[in-house]
């Protein structure tokens, strides 16, 4: 957009997606974006992320980070922490990507996009739980 | 038309695939069929005029956040492969036969629309619900628009303690300053507004370890203004222990719960429980034996319980009678202790014991072309997340078996184009996606006129008129 376009290198950091397939997507996001919105922005091919655009209603956004970059981001909140409760394939290096906006230390880090499908199975614990007894 | 354009503008043999009900399940599926198969057309039908199945019905009317799918559900229904029809009942408008000739494949995302029952006497007595049912009454589902819940005694248990019975608790105890700026129907406002409810019993049969709710919406309990929770501290004691060897959700959860139930709330929650008029409580180790009329023998007048323990531990504990009972007094009884599959059709293969279609990753067993995704496919759990990942692995085991050719497509198939004369025959009129947007915009619009997001049309008939004119 003619905004970014706007905007000195400095502003921006690079971002390397690792989607479910394995597949490596490298952009670039805007300083104090959040990873959703660098997704929306750059219309990334990642199915099904953000189905609550941001909300903290649904934790599709999940991505895994690496420690080093993981060690430096602000702390989550509860709230953040009760949705990635949610998510499958939780690890201990993973962040709400809606919750975690962009600075200048994250510049061309990667982060994963957890495989939904074949987790579903290991999550049925706590995912059991939405409406059962 | 589009769809005649399409038709005589494509020249590679185009898919016919068939979604059965238009909630998450069906509205994923289709999302990732279309968006990964150009040749892919995708009819979805609905029973209902109105689409988006329990993300409309079900969620509750104070989580706007979760049905902001929709607009994603929208831009699907938008995509010039995809057809909405809404008010067509599959396995009586128009029979599974009818749709396996018309289509390649047919993938039914039907849900889950009857619930588990108590099996216990008194079930029938007036005054006692399933949450189902109470659920669709404060969301506007039509054939629950005149329940008309008595809410009038200030006692009302609910039976099981997952995230619905947290949603049915929470709206029975929601200030009315903050319920009337949602969704919620007009008429369960007026009567919340009137409760003389001070107290909601949420019982489990088994113990705190094993609640099936999550979290977020126990955090919103704990949280709920006017409202305060009532933990027996008895219930907790050695829980601690167990903490060490559970996995980070459930021990979260179990440390929230023994946080309220263990240590003197401080700060605002002190002086919110201090002040609070109405109070919530989780009850453990019951089971429900009998529900209990009135003297006239009319109304629910309580429910007797027998005590339970627990043999084994963690997520498969059993709970075991201990020859205890006792009893407690409610006006109004909701049991939430899950929603329940029920089969489309004879030719569909069901598995009556787990109440889902027996299938593989999403392919139905032993019946090539039909597949299943969401609640039908994985039983009546899981949050939309769930029920999406799960409409993804559907939708690649459609196309893998498109590209081996396990899924003949070689020869035309017409799809709904032999559908539109049967309806019009047996005088059903298909809703379409910019009928529903008619529902829609009047609806908004109603809602504006007194601060919701929307005013929910309760009547079938006036849905159907609307989408028409
Ligand atoms: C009370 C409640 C609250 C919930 N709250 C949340 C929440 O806050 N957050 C969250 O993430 N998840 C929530 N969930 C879970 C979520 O709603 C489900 O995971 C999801 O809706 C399941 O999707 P589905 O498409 O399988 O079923 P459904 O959403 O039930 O959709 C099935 C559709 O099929 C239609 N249909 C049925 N029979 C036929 C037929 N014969 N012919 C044509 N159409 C038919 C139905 O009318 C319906 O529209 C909640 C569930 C409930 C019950
Ligand atoms: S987009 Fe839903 S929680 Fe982040």
């Amino acid at each position: 957009s003619s905004m970014t376009g706007m905007l000195r290198s400095e502003d921006k950091v690079i971002v390397n997606f690792i989607n479910r397939d394995g597949e490596k997507i490298t952009t670039e996001g805007k300083i104090g974006d959040s990873l959703l919105d660098v997704v929306v922005e750059k219309n990334l091919d990642i199915d099904g992320f953000g189905a609550c655009e941001g909300t903290l209603a649904c934790s599709t956004c999940h991505l895994i980070f690496d420690d080093d970059i993981f060690k430096q981001l602000d702390s989550a909140t509860d709230e953040e922490l009760d949705m990635l409760d949610l998510a499958y394939g939780l690890t201990d290096t993973s962040r709400l990507g809606c919750q975690i906006c962009l600075k200048k230390f994250m510049n061309d880090m990667t982060v994963k996009v957890p495989e939904g499908v074949s987790d579903v199975r290991q999550a049925a614990d706590m995912s059991k739980t939405t409406s059962g007894i | 038309n589009k769809h005649v354009q399409h038709f005589s503008s494509q020249t590679s043999p185009s898919v016919q695939v068939c979604i059965v009900g238009s909630g998450p399940a069906g509205f994923y599926t289709a999302q990732h069929l279309l968006k990964s198969h150009k040749g892919i057309h995708v009819d979805i039908f609905e029973k209902l005029p109105v689409p988006f199945g329990l993300v409309r019905f079900g969620v509750a009317p104070d989580h706007p956040e979760v049905k902001n799918v929709i607009n994603t559900f929208t831009q699907t229904a938008h995509l010039e492969r995809c057809e909405f029809f809404g008010n067509v009942t599959i396995g009586s408008d128009i029979t599974m036969e009818e749709l396996k000739m018309a289509y390649h494949a047919v993938i039914l995302c039907y849900g889950a629309e009857g619930s588990r029952s108590l099996g216990v006497p008194g079930e029938k007595l007036s005054g006692v619900y399933s949450a189902k049912d109470f659920v669709g009454w404060y969301n506007g589902l039509p054939a629950n628009k005149d329940l008309n819940p008595d809410l009038s005694s200030d006692a009302v248990v609910i039976l099981g303690q997952g995230n619905v019975a947290l949603d049915v608790a929470r709206i029975l105890l929601s200030p009315v300053e903050l319920l009337k700026k949602t969704d919620i129907t007009q008429a369960s406002l007026d009567s919340v507004a009137a409760s003389k409810i001070k107290r909601v019993v949420i019982v489990g049969r088994r113990g705190p370890l094993q609640v099936a709710c999550t979290i977020k919406e126990l955090r919103e309990m704990v949280n709920l203004p006017g409202t305060k929770p009532v933990l027996d501290r008895r219930d907790f004691e050695g829980i601690k222990d167990a903490l060490k060897d559970i996995a980070r959700p459930r021990k979260r959860l179990t440390e929230l719960l023994m946080k309220v139930a263990m240590e003197e709330p401080s700060g605002r929650d002190a002086e919110r429980w201090a002040a609070a008029s109405q109070e919530w409580s989780l009850r453990f180790l019951r089971s429900p034996i009998k529900i209990l009329p009135t003297a006239d023998g009319k109304k629910v007048a309580g429910i007797r319980f027998a005590v339970t323990t627990l043999e084994g531990s963690g997520e498969n504990a059993k709970a075991v009678l201990t020859g205890q009972e006792e009893e407690v007094s409610c006006g109004l009884i909701v049991s939430s202790i899950g929603y329940k599959s029920l089969p489309i059709d004879d030719g569909v293969p069901f598995d009556e014991t787990q109440g889902v279609i027996p299938n593989d990753m999403g392919r139905v067993c032993q019946t090539p072309g039909l597949y299943c995704s969401g609640w039908v496919k994985r039983g009546p759990t899981g949050v939309i997340a769930t029920t999406m990942n799960d409409s993804f692995e559907t939708a690649r085991c459609v196309l893998e078996d498109i590209d081996s050719r396990v899924l003949d497509c070689s020869m035309a198939k017409p799809g709904h184009h032999a559908l539109r004369g049967l309806l019009e025959k047996r005088g059903v009129t298909p809703v379409s996606f910019s009928g529903w947007e008619k529902i829609d915009a009047l609806e908004v619009t109603r809602g504006d006129e007194i601060g919701k997001p929307r005013e929910k049309l309760l009547d079938v008939q006036e849905m159907l008129q609307l989408a028409r004119a």
